[in-house]
């Protein structure tokens, strides 16, 4: 009697001790096996595993936004920037590692939009780690086949005289949309630019808004 | 690089389904566009998947589709279009586009 009361189900109470409950699929545990054998032979670090996640964490849609900032301001470099876009990010310091980025413009007659039907292929070292719809099957399969309806329930309506262009990032290549300047942001300093291009506006879900 | 392909030029994707790792979408195969530009020469992923060398290296290609040539019900404008990258391999010359 005096033990059961230790052993009752704790499922609700807040104090209960934490246990570690994840069940391990098979590639999550493949790669904890793999990861800690390369450790123990002296490959890499378990400091460098950290620091590499840490890294990978830190990227975010700021960098990209640097970029849509400049090639709003300076001509030149938007030209260097559509010619080579890991050249024209590697100019701003923006580090893009192997990436081979391609920047595609959006024009008063061009939408662009970015998937990946595949997997999950997305300029991490520009924009960080994908939003969890991107990597849905659902935008996967519907940004290729009805962009349309997608874009329109992302609250984007693009009229039927401006081609919708997606970009299937199958391979090598990765690709980040260089959005439209809105009007009314005249003056406006890169720092103030960068803001209004979001990440979903550098995947083309979305174009920047200036709110009054 | 010997680049089979120029830009502008029609081309078509083999109708194939070989097993393995493949990175030439289903939906795009035996389809006709233009190629958009050659992004260079890249290891096979099809032999790099399995723990080979990806050798020989193969170009790459953007190759620019009209929607409504890749699906027959397509709805949205008329000069809408999918880019996609395809390996050398998987392309052949092709009339039109």
């Amino acid at each position: 009697m005096h033990g059961d009361d230790l052993h009752h189900h704790h499922d609700e109470d807040p104090h209960a001790p934490i246990e570690n409950k994840d069940d391990l699929g098979h590639y999550a545990l493949m790669t904890l096996a793999v990861r800690d054998l390369l450790v123990e032979k002296g490959v890499f670090s378990a400091d460098d595993v950290r620091a590499t996640v840490e890294a990978m964490d830190a990227r975010s849609p700021a960098q990209g936004a640097r970029i849509v900032a400049r090639a709003w301001t300076d001509p030149n470099y938007k030209a260097r920037l559509l010619a080579d876009g890991s050249a024209g990010a590697k100019e701003l310091g923006i580090d893009v590692g192997p990436t081979h980025l391609v920047v595609v413009e959006n024009t008063d007659s061009v939408h662009n939009l970015i998937v990946c039907t595949l997997c999950s292929c997305y300029p991490r070292w520009v924009l960080g780690l994908p939003p969890d719809w991107y990597k849905s099957r659902s935008y996967r399969s519907r940004a290729v086949r009805e962009p349309r309806a997608v874009l329109a329930e992302f609250g984007t309506a693009v009229p039927d005289d401006v081609t919708v262009r997606v970009h299937d990032s199958t391979a090598d290549m990765r690709y980040l949309v260089l959005p439209r300047r809105p009007q009314g942001t005249e003056g406006w300093s890169e720092d103030q630019l960068a803001a209004i291009a979001t990440r979903d506006s550098m995947i083309g879900v979305t174009v920047p808004k200036v709110t009054a | 690089m010997s680049a089979r392909f120029t830009p502008g030029q029609p081309v078509r994707v083999r109708r194939a389904d070989p097993p393995g790792h493949v990175r030439t979408p289903h939906y795009i195969r035996g389809k006709t566009g233009v190629v958009e530009r050659i992004c260079g020469e890249f290891a096979n992923p099809e032999s790099l998947a399995y723990g080979l060398s990806g050798e020989p290296v193969r170009p790459l290609y953007r190759v620019r589709f009209r929607q409504d040539a890749v699906w027959p019900d397509y709805v949205g404008a008329r000069n809408d279009t999918v880019d996609i990258e395809i390996y050398e391999h998987w392309l052949e010359p092709a009339e039109g586009g």
